[in-house]
């Protein structure tokens, strides 16, 4: 195999401890800071961008010559990224615009008494 | 813990069982010490990263999966035919249909196909193993391991019974306390490390491993078919690892993600699981249209009729799957307008698929049609396959879907596709392709036997089911009122019927065995696609000289030229992977470990994940590089194998 180059890997160690040092400071982040809530989902945001950074170039080979001819592959980041948009677009789309979940309570109150009149209406 | 909360008891049921297990276990040993087969048990099988192997392992797990899921079809089928007689109680009937459901999709229906596709699908693009030899047998191994983790419920701690969607609150810890709903929970993890992984090293083998000149436009459809299915696997099995991992979390470390307390969204569970779920149906029925589509061109002696609409009718099909999942939860209540665009992109299904079926008519339109098993059953499929379709269209409009929602009707309606899909596909398959994997065909008159019998029956078990259905019987009940008992009564004879052919299937793995001419060329069926061009026995590194490949239905066009996969001049060394026993011993510490978690026993857990994790540092300093198999040794071997 040519990946035997006998070379100490350094970036990737360097890339595995920032992982989990990110991954160690979300964890701190969520359960033992005392920041506001709004706070806590910004650094959390912010830290996952920077961990998908890490993997893609310190690991994914994204940018080097010998990978893909050279070639980012958009391609499959594209396909990742609408999957990505599917589940959390299409999770609260159908999660929260129906009668059980979310929403203010007065658009519960208002959901619950149209449906029972529905309900109503089929016993006829 | 007490030895008797260890074990199930109280059901003569499972005490037979259990006696059964022992009894067969105990066999087993003593026929492999017996005639000293344990060192080839090891040598040829738990240590071996050949695919055409590893595919045969899949498809035994697999038939003994389905002999599994079989039995607890019948005893739910014997229970409904006779709801007075205390058969099963509530409580195991609700045990069995939650493993029913769950043997045959992750541990039946994926196994079986996957296992075709190792074996298939290297022999057919011309590859001489699949990108990730060894990866692979993680996969299968982590495949199995969870199958048995899974499957050892029933006897200790005791089966889930929350269905297979195991839908929260109920799955939850609060209304499902002990051991059962964790080992659905890591059962499926475990096997879907696999299922990932194997999604991941197709991919890479059909992208890259293609034979000099095969173009992506000149693959197999079965390749093709995986290619396809491989994405949706990469894509979709994540979401199932989430969602498991959080349910897993909720139960064991008391997290509130899918619980009623807490702020907790049970119905996101449901929303999660299906959207790997809806996938999921298309991971094992895309495939299935891969096996119909060769065996249809091969048996009509025909050219695939629209290969290219085939392709991309797969590849929207693939797209779409991930955009109808809420069509499985539409009196969920998430409103009018929600139901409305699921009910759109549901029906847009019908469209690629339809193409499909007309393609299929098309093949035969004008074929010399040549009536063997495997082409019976894709023949069987077609219109059986179109009533399961029709309904699901009918399921698919939101209002009426209230009428059907959780009845009968529905029941029947994935049993329609899923048996008149996946499992004739199975069948077909295995019966196609069993020449290249054993050297002998099986029987063909038994053959045709155990089809007619399987495909009678499940007219007769299934069709009824929609009328009960609609009569107003709802799945997962254990009894029934008196008005529904006929068409019940029906179905179960039905369900004996494919029970009978299940048998006959395997007396006839048997009787061929044993009785059978062996074949003495590669070529059985005269085929079109490559793997038919490497000779049976196949040799462990498939083809002697990789062929240069110069249109669709590659083997076809050498067969005209008087080409072979062994061209005596151009022999050269041919690198191959080396055999490991390191997947098999990884996931055996990785069922210790699961193991340890569904009974909550951290310590269990904690020191099978370091076991885990020293084998993935054993896997890193690892420079096995494999070795080159000798000209003189190619040359022996294929001069043999060729009768030449």
């Amino acid at each position: 195999m040519a990946g035997h180059t006998g070379r100490f890997p350094v970036k990737h160690v360097i890339g595995f401890i920032l992982s989990i040092a990110l991954t160690l400071l979300a964890l701190w982040a969520a359960l033992g800071s005392d920041l506001p809530t709004v706070w806590i989902i910004v650094s959390i945001m912010a830290l996952a961008i920077i961990q998908a950074g890490i993997q893609l170039f310190m690991f994914m080979h994204m940018i080097e010559s010998e990978s893909h001819n050279g070639h980012v592959p958009w391609n499959m980041i594209f396909h990742g990224l609408v999957l990505a948009a599917i589940v959390v677009a299409g999770s609260l789309f159908t999660m929260y615009s129906g009668h059980g979940s979310g929403g203010d309570h007065d658009g519960d109150m208002k959901h619950e008494q149209q449906q029972e009149q529905h309900e109503g209406h089929t016993e006829h | 813990m007490q030895l008797d909360e260890f074990f199930v008891t109280g059901e003569p049921l499972i005490y037979g069982a259990m006696v059964s297990i022992a009894l067969v276990t105990a066999a087993i040993i003593f026929i492999l010490t017996y005639f000293k087969k344990w060192g080839w048990l090891w040598r040829e099988w738990l240590t071996t990263v050949d695919h055409k192997k590893i595919g045969i392992m899949y498809i035994i797990s697999a038939l003994a999966m389905l002999f599994r899921g079989g039995m607890d079809a019948l005893m739910m089928r014997i229970q409904l035919a006779f709801p007075g007689m205390n058969f099963l109680n509530a409580q195991h009937y609700d045990e069995v249909f939650t493993t029913h459901g769950t043997v045959m999709i992750i541990f039946m229906a994926m196994p079986f196909l996957i296992g075709l596709m190792n074996i298939v699908v290297p022999l057919q693009i011309g590859a001489r193993d699949v990108a990730f030899p060894y990866l692979n047998a993680v996969s299968f191994w982590s495949f199995f391991f969870g199958a048995m983790l899974f499957n050892i419920s029933f006897v200790i701690g005791g089966s889930p019974d929350a269905g297979w969607t195991s839908y929260t609150p109920l799955a939850g810890a609060a209304m499902s306390p002990g051991p059962g709903q964790n080992f659905y929970l890591l059962g499926l993890q475990l096997s879907g490390i696999g299922t990932l992984a194997t999604g991941i090293n197709f991919m890479v083998t059909i992208l890259k491993m293609r034979a000099p000149g095969m173009k992506m436009f000149q693959m197999p459809i079965f390749s093709w078919s995986t290619l396809v299915t491989s994405f949706i696997i990469v894509f979709a099995f994540p979401i199932l690892t989430v969602a498991l991992a959080l349910m897993t979390i909720d139960r064991i470390f008391g997290s509130q993600f899918f619980t009623l307390t807490g702020e907790g969204m049970p119905m996101m569970w449901t929303n999660l699981f299906w959207m790997w779920g809806h996938p999921e149906v298309y991971i094992v029925v895309l495939p299935a249209f891969g096996i119909f589509s060769e065996i249809i061109s091969t048996f009509a002696r025909k050219q695939l009729f629209g290969y290219k609409a085939m392709v991309w009718s797969m590849i929207v099909i693939a797209g779409l799957s991930f955009l109808v999942w809420v069509h499985h939860f539409f009196t969920m209540g998430m409103g009018a307008f929600v139901n409305s665009v699921f009910s759109i992109s549901t029906m847009l299904i019908a469209v690629p698929t339809g193409v499909k079926i007309f393609n299929w008519l098309g093949t035969l339109y004008k074929g010399r049609i040549q009536l063997t098993t495997p082409m019976l059953w894709s023949l069987a499929f077609i219109p059986s396959f179109v009533i399961g379709g029709v309904t699901g269209v009918m399921l698919g409009m939101a209002a009426t879907d209230y009428q059907y929602h959780n009845s009968y009707f529905l029941v029947a309606h994935f049993h329609y596709v899923l048996i008149a899909g996946t499992v004739f596909a199975c069948f077909a398959g295995l019966v196609y392709w069993y020449p290249k994997m054993f050297g002998h065909k099986l029987n063909e008159r038994i053959g045709k036997w155990s089809l007619w019998f399987f495909v009678i029956g499940f007219h007769v078990c299934f069709f009824p089911q929609y009328f009960v259905g609609l009569d107003g019987m709802p799945r997962r009940v254990f009894t029934i009122i008196p008005e529904w008992m006929p068409l019940n009564v029906i179905s179960t004879v039905g369900a004996f019927g494919m029970g009978m052919g299940f048998a006959i299937f395997v007396y006839n793995i048997y009787y061929s065995l044993r009785y059978n001419e062996r074949e003495k060329s590669g070529d059985s069926w005269d085929g079109r696609t490559l793997e038919w061009a490497t000779p049976t026995p196949v040799p462990f590194y498939n083809f002697a000289t990789v062929p240069h490949v110069e249109g669709l239905d590659a083997y076809l066009i050498m067969k005209e030229k008087g080409q072979t996969t062994f061209d005596e001049a151009n022999l050269k060394p041919i690198h191959m992977p080396s055999n490991t026993g390191q997947p098999f011993i990884m996931m055996s510490i990785m069922f210790v470990a699961s193991f340890g978690l569904v009974f909550e026993w951290l310590w269990m857990a904690i020191a099978g994940l370091i076991g885990v994790i020293v084998m993935m540092a054993f896997r890193s300093f690892d420079y096995n590089d494999g070795f080159y198999v000798k000209v003189d040794e190619i040359k022996r071997t294929e001069r043999s194998a060729r009768g030449l």
